[in-house]
């Protein structure tokens, strides 16, 4: 964490993807800084380039040029990209991610879903965390319910428990209620706002339900590769 | 808090019919396995054991006879050939010599043994130097002889069995219609003496109508030159001689080609089991490819997924393996029988020794070899990367 509250910064970030001869670019140039605590919506037509920007951010991918610096460590630069190895560690202390997918292993229970990332990695006092979350988001009646047994909306729940079992800086959602029905998508939409509010965490999201995006503070609008504020 | 090792468990039992097929292949190539060590430890201790039972290192014979009751029943008594009794005290005077003892072998055809006759096999031995050669006998009932020229029998376990005969019976010698008062009843020894009827010396030679024998056994003194004895005796008119040591090592060449091919089964069979080990946990990690990506989004490193799958790996042969080798335990006997059915030659006794590091070199081994073929799903799946397993999806 800096000093004057910056937790995300890109200069001129750049992805480009060659398909055949051609070249295309994927993120245009991106510059754009991110303060601790900021509930970021990123919005935009399919193909704008708001996945593939979310996904370098979130250090799930490379950029192919600019910088990034993440709670003051510089990511990528000058030509620098990160191995698998390097990513991963990058990730594990930095970011929890959810998905419109929820991806939760079917055969663990929700308890154990939500303890997961404690298998591989675990901040101290981690192991607290699982029962807390899972409380605080409505499902220590389901703690031992697989997650065929329980509803797309509970799925989500769990997942955003599993992301924030290591107390991560950042929450990175990529579509979120993609899969939720209108009321499911305003539960996750007051948590995620309840997240931001109350436990200052820093929210990156991509949706393209405007009702969700406007829940963030603060939102940008992707189009071809270039981010405009709104 | 679950741990990798949970984790791959649960894995394992998402498709419990493929894991279950996996064990079932290990499980039998182990089986075969530690049944194949556990026949070539077994059959050369059951081997030592026959010979070392048989009291006397050397047997002095005439020339041409036959000296295994085998052949002796195969050729119905016909093949014997004799020679004098006084060739014992030839032998005696020879200073590696610790004991001996003269032996007289008959075959009688019994036409009521079996469905259409069988040959019954007599031991005519001398009650002062035979018993101290086989110190290790046990009578189940009865004792030895009550003097050297007695009308009388003591039957070896198996024989005792198969004509019912207790002590105090009477039993005929087939062909020369001499009875003979049962004395002796020996226990179980696992050894060809089991199938023996055993008859003073002086009372077979006179049922025979002979005075001479077909063997001397000879018991050799400790650290004496067996090999020098051999030649000296070879001096001797008209006699053989064979030595224990050398028909183990003709036995175990006669084995040896049967131990071989039960080998190359067990390899193919490990083989087979490993490309189904490789199968599994391919398509395992295949079928999980996103999941995989999820975990690393959660912080695995390319070493733990690395090392959860080769836990499966390790979970699959180690279960199967144990299993292989309880039910080879189990069934023993069963493989016991199997085994003496193909052999040309079966000592008594367990042929298949199965015991606590055999069965831990053989666990070793299938664990080992698992492990191998577990390298390249495991290195497959270390090197998922999220982005691109998250994006299957969309």
């Amino acid at each position: 964490m800096t000093e004057s509250g910056m937790v995300l910064a890109a200069r001129e970030l750049t992805k480009v993807y060659t398909r055949g001869s051609e070249a295309i670019r994927a993120v245009d140039g991106v510059s754009l800084t991110i303060r601790r605590g900021e509930f970021v919506a990123f919005m935009g037509p399919s193909g704008s380039g708001k996945t593939t920007l979310v996904n370098i951010l979130g250090c799930l991918d490379n950029p192919t040029g600019g910088e990034l610096d993440l709670a003051g460590r510089s990511i990528f630069g000058g030509g620098k990209s990160l191995g698998e190895r390097d990513l991963t560690r990058v990730r594990r202390e930095l970011f929890g991610y959810i998905f419109q997918n929820f991806y939760l292993i079917h055969t663990l229970t929700v308890r154990e879903n939500v303890a997961l990332p404690l298998a591989f990695y675990r901040k101290p006092g981690a192991e607290e965390e699982v029962e807390r979350l899972l409380k605080l988001l409505g499902m220590e009646h389901r703690m031992d319910h697989l997650p065929g047994q329980i509803s797309g909306g509970e799925m989500q729940r769990v997942a955003i428990a599993r992301a924030l079992v290591n107390r991560p800086e950042i929450l990175l959602a990529d579509e979120p209620t993609g899969n939720l029905d209108t009321r499911r998508s305003e539960e996750i939409g007051e948590i995620l706002q309840e997240l931001n509010r109350n436990a200052g965490l820093t929210i990156i999201m991509v949706s393209h339900n405007p009702d969700l995006a406007r829940l963030g503070g603060r939102r940008i609008e992707m189009r071809d590769g270039q981010a405009y504020e709104s | 808090m679950i741990t990798p090792f949970q984790i791959a468990c649960r894995n394992l039992l998402r498709k419990k019919v493929r894991t279950f097929l996996t064990l079932i292949g290990i499980m039998l190539s182990t089986w075969v396995m530690v049944s194949l060590f556990g026949f070539n430890k077994g059959y050369e201790k059951a081997l030592n054991r026959d010979i070392e039972n048989m009291g006397y290192q050397l047997m002095v014979m005439a020339k041409g006879c036959p000296y295994e009751a085998a052949t002796m029943m195969l050729q119905g008594g016909k093949g014997l050939r004799y020679m004098e009794q006084s060739m014992v005290n030839d032998i005696v005077k020879e200073p590696e010599v610790e004991k001996v003892t003269p032996i007289l072998m008959q075959a009688y055809f019994d036409p009521n043994k079996g469905e259409s006759g069988g040959i019954a096999g007599y031991f005519g031995v001398d009650p002062a130097s035979y018993p101290a050669m086989k110190p290790f006998f046990r009578f189940r009932s009865g004792g030895w002889f009550h003097d050297e020229a007695a009308q009388e029998v003591v039957m070896g376990y198996e024989a005792a069995e198969l004509e019912q005969r207790e002590v105090g019976d009477m039993t005929m010698v087939p062909e020369k219609n001499v009875q003979l008062k049962v004395v002796g009843i020996l226990e179980r020894t696992g050894t060809q003496d089991d199938g023996t009827i055993f008859v003073p010396l002086k009372s077979l030679q006179r049922i025979a109508g002979t005075a001479k024998i077909t063997t001397v056994g000879i018991k050799v003194k400790k650290d004496a030159d067996m090999s020098k004895l051999e030649t000296k005796l070879y001096q001797l008119k008209d006699v053989q001689v064979v030595s224990f040591s050398q028909v183990k090592q003709t036995i175990l060449k006669l084995i040896a080609t049967a131990r071989v091919m039960v080998l190359s089964i067990a390899i193919v069979a490990i083989l087979i089991a490993m490309v189904g080990v490789v199968n599994t946990v391919l398509m395992s990690v295949l079928e999980r490819v996103q999941e995989i990506g999820i975990l690393k989004t959660m912080g695995a490193m390319p070493g733990d997924i690395f090392r959860l799958v080769w836990t499966e790996t390790l979970i699959l042969c180690s279960v199967g393996g144990i299993a292989g080798i309880g039910f080879a335990l189990l069934f023993a006997q069963v493989t016991d029988i199997l085994v003496r059915r193909i052999l040309p030659y079966a000592p008594g006794g367990g042929l298949v020794a199965i015991d606590l590091p055999l069965a831990l070199l053989t666990l070793v081994t299938i664990v080992g070899v698992g492990l191998l073929s577990g390298l390249y799903p495991a290195w497959k799946a270390g090197r998922v990367r999220p982005l691109e397993s998250i994006r299957r999806e969309g």
